[in-house]
């Protein structure tokens, strides 16, 4: 290790480190703090919780108030429940049309394929905030999707779409559907076809093929597509917010409206840390060891 | 994979692509109806557009958002690049795995737990330091944590196909590691820095959740003022401003997809004619 050992190489290292250490890690460090905090009507709205008595004695403070609030206010149990099961539902129907999609574009004349991933992808560079109010234009009461369907005469009131669960899922399966289609198509396009070719001339039928050879083969595509659509969707907040209604509680909502409704840091403090443990956490591990897994 | 599709799989194709399109065109529409109502067509109208003009409140959030966009991209191209180097050339050294887990955390963070870390951050730092002031420097610094973590996934992969042997000539050839790094190295991965730095860009004029954590009272970026208009309901004005950055978004990114299908198609048929033997 002598050998290498090269001051420089600090200079390379450190400003990196440096700055994701105090702007991303300490921070949730002072959430932990801050969620044993108690609310408080003053600048900044919680109470100290590690502070210095007047004779210099470090004195804590710590209140496990929020914690037992979240158990035992059943919102919170609620939203995050609500939040798994959209997020789950939402990634399974964008894995249903997504991988046909991508098995299309994959199996498209190679000089078509660029264009067509570039359809694909070209929503995903504007704005995220603004596609999903364009959404909001279609579904709306008084939308497209309703003047269309009341002109020809298909139905007879308008569909009530804004504001209910199938709002959120289609905001969701809309907005993220590219980032499905994306690593699919990346492994279906490295499938070798001669391994069909095989399972056709040892008597396979397509289905079957697809079934034994393509589909497990793709694997790596499906969990890498559906990470990509459910990590974001269980911590969204734009899309129920702007989509959903009152019932639509997702647990991104429930720390916002605590922030910014009730004024309570401490609590959405809790609620952020219990996230972290609960979801966030599993993910990450769960993901370091796939990874792992793909390197060897 | 290359080969015939059944009707069937175009048809979902079709069917996806509609879905991702169908919105955004009907949005451009409703920009050019004269009617504020959005069911009824009051015919062709650049009305809004004009309005546009006047909004003061959009256009201070518009050159405020250009500002953090210009600033946290540039950041994070630097610290991300610095970090990618770090974690490829550099087998072993103390925080290698921390350094590891920092880059990769913010990809699966949802943003409003790193928005509201942040702010807890930003909020003790003023308490202790008198700084920063909440506004342009904390939006700017939050941008490139998050930011960081897509250039430095984006650069390693460049660098880690990098053909090693090249720096080391260099190398042997009398030149310094920095040298060596500058003049064969850096250009080598300069395609991804300028991609990342475009993405980060991007991201940084798109973000709502993190920028309404960190701002404060004071300033309010473009997706904020947006995103407080249209929590109201439809505005027209919207639909405009909407229509003008999904065009302008749209060219850009047709026009660069267009330089690299062009480039690569180029890059296939000069390997032909190197196969092949004619020129």
């Amino acid at each position: 290790m002598k050998s290498t050992w090269r001051p420089g190489r600090w200079l390379i290292i450190l400003p990196p480190l440096l700055f994701l250490l105090v702007f991303f890690l300490i921070p949730f460090a002072f959430a932990f703090k801050i969620s044993f905090a108690e609310a408080a009507p003053r600048v900044p709205p919680f109470t100290d919780v590690i502070s210095f008595t007047r004779d210099h004695h470090l004195q804590l403070s710590v209140s496990l108030g929020n914690y037992r609030y979240l158990l035992t206010d059943e919102v919170y149990a609620m939203a995050y429940l609500y939040s798994l099961r959209t997020a789950f539902f939402s990634t399974l129907i964008c894995l249903l049309l997504g991988y046909p999609m991508a098995y299309a574009i994959a199996r498209s004349p190679r000089s078509r394929q660029g264009l067509l991933l570039l359809i694909i992808m070209l929503p995903f560079w504007t704005s995220f905030l603004l596609r999903v109010y364009a959404l909001e234009g279609i579904i709306r009461d008084n939308g497209f999707l309703n003047t269309a369907l009341l002109h020809l005469g298909l139905i007879h009131h308008p569909l009530r779409i804004m504001r209910t669960s199938l709002a959120v899922y289609l905001g969701i399966i809309y907005s993220y559907l590219p980032f499905m289609v994306l690593p699919l198509f990346a492994t279906l396009e490295k499938l070798d076809p001669t391994l069909l070719e095989a399972a056709a001339d040892l008597g396979s039928t397509p289905r079957r093929a697809f079934l034994d050879v393509t589909l497990p083969l793709s694997l790596p595509g499906v969990i890498a597509g559906s990470m990509l659509v459910f990590i974001p969707a269980v911590g969204e907040f734009v899309i129920p917010s702007l989509l959903g209604g009152p019932n639509q509680l997702m647990i991104g909502r429930v720390l916002w409206d605590e922030f910014f409704g009730n004024h309570d840091w401490p609590v959405a403090s809790a609620v952020a840390i219990a996230f972290l443990l609960l979801l966030v956490g599993p993910i990450a591990i769960y993901q370091y060891y796939s990874v792992r897994q793909l390197d060897t | 994979m290359e080969g015939r599709s059944s009707a069937a799989l175009l048809t979902v194709l079709f069917f996806g692509i509609a879905l991702l399109y169908l919105p955004i065109l009907v949005l451009i529409g409703y920009s050019f109806n004269a009617s504020p109502l959005v069911n009824v067509w009051g015919g062709f109208s650049l009305a809004w557009y004009g309005r546009l003009l006047h909004n003061r409140q959009l256009l201070e959030g518009a050159l405020l958002s250009l500002e953090v966009a210009l600033a946290a991209s540039t950041g994070a191209v630097v610290l991300g690049t610095l970090a990618a180097v770090a974690l490829v050339r550099f087998a072993r050294f103390p925080g290698r795995l921390l350094l590891t887990g920092m880059v990769n955390a913010p990809l699966v963070m949802p943003e409003i737990i790193t928005g509201i870390t942040q702010l807890l951050l930003f909020v003790s730092m003023v308490q202790l330091l008198s700084w920063p002031h909440r506004g342009f420097t904390t939006i700017v610094l939050s941008h490139i944590t998050f930011c960081t973590a897509y250039v430095t996934i984006t650069v390693q992969s460049r660098l880690q196909q990098a053909d090693r042997s090249l720096e080391e000539a260099a190398m042997d050839l009398g030149a310094s590691p920095a040298r060596a790094f500058l003049e064969i190295t850096l250009p080598i991965i300069a395609p991804a820095i300028i991609s990342s730095w475009l993405l980060c860009f991007t991201l940084s004029l798109d973000d709502l959740v993190i920028s309404s954590f960190v701002a404060g009272p004071g300033a309010s970026t473009l997706p904020m003022v947006i995103y407080s208009k249209v929590k109201l309901g439809v505005s027209p004005d919207i639909n405009a401003l909407a229509s003008l950055i999904v065009c302008a978004v749209g060219a850009c990114i047709l026009g660069a997809g267009y330089l690299m299908l062009r480039s690569d198609r180029r890059r296939a048929l000069e390997a032909q004619a190197a196969l092949t033997g004619r020129s």
